[in-house]
């Protein structure tokens, strides 16, 4: 698997896991909300995922790589936690810490498993 | 009278030692080390400035079997053009009739002094890999070297790693002229009859100690790298690394690895902390090896899952 695709799918799963966890908080209000959550939980994990995957495949880096995903997992974490917390539902740890920690495995799992297309041979 | 001293009588033994290069291209610079058969110098190239090392017939061995073995030696390594076996630049005789090749000059260790210095496991085994590679490459080129082992091998100042010493290479299927010549008949010297036991004890396959010429094979190579792998890897190997030396040293050819790329391959696999084809393993040893393999994502998701948990114990989130 590429590292972008790689990235997208372990994102995608891992933003999905990370959304049905919610289900565990056991709030009514929460679990009225569970399709959503998974849905943009899996959408952020899809953008950060690929994202992840294109710096691994543009840097050979395992640190920066997992610097990378988890910057830019911590970032999309921080405007998810940032629009709850305009709606009075201020989460922050409890969101951008997981994320975070998702990111940090995109990035790991996307250097190191990543396959990285050789080189077209000069013309 | 006076009596010259120990370290005199020494010095006069070492000059007198030394090969007389007149009418050759070389002037010996030093001597590098002593073998059954040959002494090998560093000499000067005088044409191109440059160093090489010069492997000349001992006296002791100068007649004409050892001077036809040698020769051959020289022709042998010619043929196998690789990075991994050192290259033969010259070969020649002196004015006293003995032989002597230049090849180049590699500055280094032999892999049994390499490795006296304590190094990582990886590190041997990928050394390892490279001597199976210069030797899978002379099979594939009909030639079988029968005398490997760990102060054959250089290791060079720059990682370079190369298989030396071919005196007791044979040589099969080759249709070569220049070795085929060589090793055409029972009665040639250079080719070894049967019953003929050459090699070093505790490396040689049983048929090799045997004499039985007639089955050596690679797979005589196979056994040789075998125990270097033993030499290379501490007592307290892992399983499959012992499995993979316990296969290559089989007693009969017939049940050790078919050829050295599989030796390699089984021990890149190893490397790769992936399954080895010499060792079944159970569950328990599977769990073992894909856990030390993914060590690090499964530390990762496992901080994930602790992080939930003490969120979710503590934030109720």
């Amino acid at each position: 698997m590429t590292k972008p695709v790689l990235g997208l799918v372990l994102g995608g799963v891992l933003g999905a896991f990370d959304g049905l966890t919610a289900l565990f908080s056991g709030g009514p209000e929460v679990k009225a909300q569970i399709v959503g959550i998974v849905i943009g939980s899996t959408f952020k994990g899809l953008v950060a995922g690929v994202l992840t995957g294109w710096f691994a495949r543009k840097v050979n880096s395992l640190a920066l790589g997992m610097l990378f995903g988890l910057s830019v997992a911590a970032l999309f974490a921080f405007l998810v936690a940032w629009n709850q917390a305009a709606h009075g539902e201020p989460y922050y740890l409890a969101i951008m810490l997981p994320g975070s920690l998702v990111g940090l495995i995109v990035g790991y799992t996307t250097q190191r498993y990543g396959f990285r297309p050789a080189p077209e041979p000069a013309k | 009278m006076k009596w010259l001293s120990d370290s005199a009588i020494a010095r006069l033994r070492a000059v007198a030692d030394l090969p007389d290069l007149r009418g050759t291209r070389y002037e010996i610079v030093e001597p590098l080390g002593r073998g059954g058969m040959g002494a090998v110098y560093v000499a000067q190239y005088r044409e191109l400035d440059r160093k090489v090392a010069l492997k000349v017939l001992v006296a002791a061995h100068s007649g004409a079997d050892a001077a036809l073995r040698m020769r051959r030696e020289a022709h042998v390594i010619a043929q196998l053009e690789h990075p991994g076996i050192v290259p033969v630049h010259d070969v020649g005789t002196l004015v006293d009739g003995r032989i002597y090749y230049a090849m180049k000059l590699v500055r280094g260790s032999r892999l049994d002094e390499h490795i006296a210095t304590p190094r990582p496991l990886a590190e041997r085994l990928r050394i390892f890999e490279r001597v199976c590679e210069a030797v899978a490459f002379a099979h594939a080129h009909g030639v079988i070297h029968r005398d490997l082992k760990p102060q054959n091998v250089m290791v060079g100042a720059f990682g370079e790693v190369l298989v030396m010493d071919w005196g007791l290479a044979k040589v099969r299927g080759d249709d070569s002229p220049a070795l085929a010549s060589m090793e055409g008949g029972a009665t040639v010297p250079g080719a070894t009859e049967h019953g003929t036991v050459l090699g070093t004890p505790g490396f040689m396959a049983p048929e090799q100690a045997r004499g039985d010429v007639a089955h050596m094979d690679e797979r005589t190579d196979v056994f040789a790298l075998g125990a270097t792998l033993r030499f290379l890897v501490d007592a307290d190997a892992p399983p499959p690394l012992k499995a993979i030396v316990r296969k290559a040293m089989q007693e009969e050819p017939g049940d050790r690895y078919a050829s050295v790329d599989v030796l390699r391959a089984d021990v890149g696999r190893f490397l790769a902390g992936e399954p080895v084809s010499a060792f079944p393993e159970s569950i328990l040893v599977r769990t073992r090896r894909l856990a030390r393999k993914y060590r690090t994502a499964i530390l990762l998701v496992i901080a994930y899952l602790v992080v939930r948990a003490l969120l979710l114990a503590f934030l109720g989130r």
